[in-house]
């Protein structure tokens, strides 16, 4: 048992109580911004936890996955606007969608190497980014807003914030489930032999090419699943969702929680968005912390926070990676007595990337 | 057919800005092996920082010299300071540090210069129109352009292919143990060549801001742009990146403008605009795609050992 | 011995036909041909920049000839991808080690097994819990002499136990052929010593050709022995007629005093 108690895994059994319990915090207090924050931090955990699968663990950096949370958004926001509200239809559309996408561009891309397969990644998301921009039917550049979410013939309700919130939850529980048992079945043994040693792994006799197109499909169609919900989320779609710094994000999340680890991405998600979250309210100007704190990172930080955890035995040294968003947890769930403070200081990264003119964030 | 002169000129004006931003890319690639993603906030530098001095010095080429020198030291000095540690490690790591050196940049520009963007008015001198050919007339400014890019164009070439610098840029290129080998300060060459690069940027960025004005994160977008051009080219090739910018400023700009011509002949007008907008900035990367199909080295690939 | 009988034997495994390649202005493959029975261990030595590498990247799939034919097993594989040769049959082991080095040693070695053991298209199922993969793995591991360190990182082991490994990986495909590029590379006598009895193990049940520098091993292990100076074939044959060739000697072997 005391094997099992190690800082990471602490750290990860705490973050999914507090996950579980938030609905109860949100209900009683009546604050209910820290829901709104938190359904997107774990849609953008999905999207980040699929983007993981073929990034941390087979090793192919794709700097386009924000396509697949465009993709799937569009398909839910286009079939809306055209009469089409079931959720049956929309989201295994969305997700049909994603693997076509991911099939035609994987072909292509996979054939670089390298820095090479990065740039190319790149290249086709902005074009769909592009294309969507030209869509002048569905919004173009000002994006479409839905006015009904997807309807589950009364299963579900997505309106209702709580419901919806668990459900995101589930989806993501399940992603980190079906990544976990990938990453240890064949197909994943082959995904990370890849990773390690292409050259090997062609030698001893495996066409790596069709398993990486394969991992680059999967990872697309979940992606494009966090795609759907993120559209029935903020009641939008825009093409901004999809530019290519919001793949950079991802790859951020994930960097930051630890690549290659199941619940790195979750972690990387939360610390990131409370991050920006804190420090957009300390700062109007704070991108300009971000930017260096990420090189940072990179040059000295590599293992990310998983990586720093793992060298902490059980007392809480490393307070540079926890203080960030202890700071940030401060101001976003205030205690009930303390009066909350409307409105931003700031324009905030949360709302932009949506597109959304609106100044200040939607506080119930 | 006049329009169709007037888009081809457009189409290659476009071209030759994209090679003086691809040539900086690919240079910085071909030599220290980096992808720099912040190579876009070196044409933001530029053009914000010829927006000021020309409005400080009143004079359009004096301000213009003086951003030009300050983007190179700008340049300079995030080479010394961030891009330097980056060196020989996972291309995933330059994408990310990079990454945050967008960051960076984009909140610094709107700390120092504000949040909405900054005009720069063109002199007199190049405002008006030229008639280039009997009763056909075409932007003073956009012809000045054409022979100002031109003319780095060519001075490029001759500094790579006839100059000492030059020869260690180009065996730096196919080799880089060796040009560390022979005893070079390659510190110092590594400075300067990304000091290079971001000024071409910057000079970019520059001559693109009376037409298109400075705005925070303009150079986000015409990177993406920069990349295909690149790989199109063949990634560390100048000669490429000239072929593969022209090729692309043309195709991009004639597509933008005659594809719903096109299409109009073959579909309903209502299909027609609906579909042409979003097919025709699809232009240049299905050219990035039939290349990468047919030839995935590049057009004019540099031999590497 | 007559230049059309250097290469020529009855029912080859493998079949090498007038292999050229050229680097640039050098000429790395000058129309090597060569056969190989199965069962024989072949040797092939020769000074450095004989093309050794060249011919060995040609015959694993990595390096495009320009000119001649490879026939494995009856089949022409001169310009097959590696993967598909290595299913065919055909297992090399680097000179420079090539492994996995974040996985261990038994997951290295259950990775080549499972490339030959059916399609890798299954998603649930824990591949460590395989016994079809696990238990061949194993065999190889002890075959090699390196089963106590199965659940060892890769990165964690010494360079003669990555050798050991080398050989292990390409014994868990169950090939036909061996092709061993310099297994002894970087060895002590003692591991040099104990690599010899494991190729002289192998040689009972496997045809193996052999690219080494270590003349000792190649003289107690080698069938036949071909000799390549300048990309080029200068003799062919039984060890004691290599000894004895006076073209060998001057080109090559003078230096190494061999008894």
């Amino acid at each position: 048992m005391s094997a099992l108690l190690t800082a990471r895994n602490v750290v990860i059994g705490a973050l999914l109580v507090f996950l579980a319990l938030l609905p109860a915090y949100v209900v009683l207090t009546g604050q209910f911004f820290p829901l709104t924050l938190f359904t997107r931090i774990v849609i953008l955990a999905l999207a980040a936890t699929s983007l993981n699968l073929i990034l941390g663990y087979g090793g192919m950096v794709s700097f386009g996955h924000a396509a697949y949370l465009g993709l799937g958004g569009y398909v839910v926001g286009i079939l809306a606007k055209e009469g089409i509200t079931s959720g049956f239809v929309q989201w295994p559309l969305a997700i049909a969608a994603s693997a076509l996408f991911g099939l035609v561009v994987g072909a292509l891309c996979l054939r670089a190497r390298g820095v090479y397969f990065i740039m190319i990644t790149l290249a086709f998301a902005q074009m769909i980014y592009y294309v969507a921009v030209g869509l002048d039917r569905y919004g173009g550049d000002d994006g479409l807003t839905i006015y009904r979410r997807s309807q589950f013939a009364g299963l579900i309700d997505l309106s209702g914030k709580v419901q919806f919130y668990y459900l995101c939850l589930a989806m993501l529980m399940a992603v980190i489930l079906i990544v976990s048992r990938l990453v240890n079945s064949r197909f994943g043994m082959v995904l990370q032999g890849s990773r390690s040693n292409d050259r090997r792994m062609q030698a001893i006799g495996f066409p790596t090419f069709r398993y990486e197109l394969a991992g680059f499909v999967i990872a697309g169609m979940m992606g494009g699943l966090a795609g759907a919900l993120l559209a029935n989320h903020t009641d939008f779609i825009s093409p901004a969702v999809m530019h290519w710094t919001r793949s950079g994000d991802l790859i951020v999340m994930i960097v930051l929680g630890g690549m290659g680890s199941l619940f790195g991405p979750l972690i990387g998600a939360v610390a990131l968005l409370m991050l920006e979250e804190g420090l957009s309210r300390v700062t109007e100007y704070w991108q300009i912390i971000v930017g260096p704190l990420l090189l940072f990172v990179v040059v000295y930080a590599r293992g990310g926070i998983q990586g720093a955890l793992e060298h902490v035995p059980m007392r809480w040294n490393h307070l540079s990676t926890v203080m960030p968003s202890l700071v940030a947890s401060i101001h976003v769930f205030p205690l009930p007595t303390l009066p909350r403070m409307r409105g931003r200081v700031g324009r905030g990264r949360l709302k932009d990337v949506d597109g959304r003119d609106k100044p200040g964030h939607d506080s119930e | 057919m006049l329009l169709v002169l007037e888009q081809c000129l457009n189409g290659l004006q476009f071209g030759l800005l994209l090679f003086l931003l691809a040539s900086g890319l690919t240079l910085v690639f071909g030599i220290m092996d980096l992808v720099n993603l912040a190579h876009g906030s070196f044409y933001m530098l530029g053009a914000y920082f010829a927006a000021t001095f020309v409005e400080l010095t009143g004079s359009f080429v004096l301000g213009a010299a003086l951003a030009l020198a300050a983007t190179l030291l700008v340049g300079m000095a995030a080479e010394v300071i961030a891009i330097r540690k980056l060196y020989g490690r996972d291309h995933l790591d330059h994408v990310l540090g990079t990454f945050g050196l967008i960051l960076f940049f984009n909140e610094l520009v709107r700390l120092v210069w504000g949040p909405a963007g900054m005009n720069l008015p063109l002199p007199p001198y190049l405002g008006g129109s030229v008639e280039i050919f009997p009763d056909v007339y075409y932007p003073a400014y956009r012809i000045a352009i054409i022979a100002a890019a031109l003319a780095v164009a060519l001075l490029l070439y001759l500094v790579v292919m006839r100059t000492r610098v030059g020869m260690l840029i180009r065996a730096g290129a196919s080799n880089r143990e060796m040009v560390g080998a022979l005893g070079i300060n390659i510190q110092l060459l590594y400075t300067f060549v990304f000091g290079v690069g971001a000024a071409l940027a910057g000079l970019a960025g520059l001559i693109e801001a009376p037409i298109l004005t400075a705005q925070i994160g303009m150079g986000e977008n015409i990177l993406i742009v920069a990349l295909v051009v690149i790989i199109i080219g063949g990634v560390g090739s100048i000669r490429g990146a000239f072929m593969a910018a022209i090729f692309v400023g043309l195709v991009d700009t004639v597509g933008r403008a005659f594809l719903p011509e096109l299409f109009r002949l073959v579909m309903t007008p209502a299909a027609a605009s609906a579909l042409a907008p979003a097919l025709s900035s699809m232009l240049i990367y299905l050219m990035m795609a039939i290349v990468l199909v047919l030839r995935p080295q590049g057009l004019f690939p540099v031999d590497r050992k | 011995m007559t230049p059309n009988e250097w290469f020529t034997v009855a029912d080859p495994l493998l079949q090498i036909r007038g292999l050229t390649k050229k680097f640039g202005g050098v000429l790395a493959s000058d129309g090597i041909s060569l056969d190989v029975p199965a069962g024989e261990l072949h040797a092939i030595i020769g000074p450095n920049g004989a093309g050794k590498s060249t011919l060995i990247g040609q015959l694993a799939g990595e390096i495009d000839p320009d000119a001649g034919r490879i026939f494995f097993n009856g089949r022409d594989i001169t310009h097959m991808p590696t993967h598909r040769r290595n299913a065919l049959g055909l297992a090399r082991s680097f000179q420079v080690t090539s492994l996995f080095l974040d996985f261990t040693v038994l997951d290295n070695v259950a990775l080549a097994v499972q490339a030959h053991a059916g399609h890798s298209f299954r998603f649930w199922a824990p591949a460590r819990s395989e016994p079809k993969l696990r238990q061949p793995a194993r065999a190889a591991l002890a075959r090699v002499g390196l089963e106590s360190r199965a659940d060892v990182v890769c990165a964690n082991l010494s360079h003669g136990e990555h050798r050991q490994l080398e050989i292990a990986m390409a014994l868990a495909g169950a090939p036909r052929m061996f092709l061993l590029d310099e297994p002894m590379a970087g060895m002590g006598p003692d591991e040099s010593a104990r690599m010899i009895a494991l190729l002289r193990d192998l040689k009972r049940e496997q045809t193996i050709l052999l690219i080494e520098h270590d003349m000792d091993a190649v003289f107690r292990l080698a069938d036949r022995i071909t000799v390549l100076v300048d990309g080029r074939v200068i003799a062919s044959g039984a060890p004691d007629d290599i000894r004895a060739d006076a073209a060998v000697r001057q080109a090559y072997l003078g230096s190494h005093e061999v008894r």
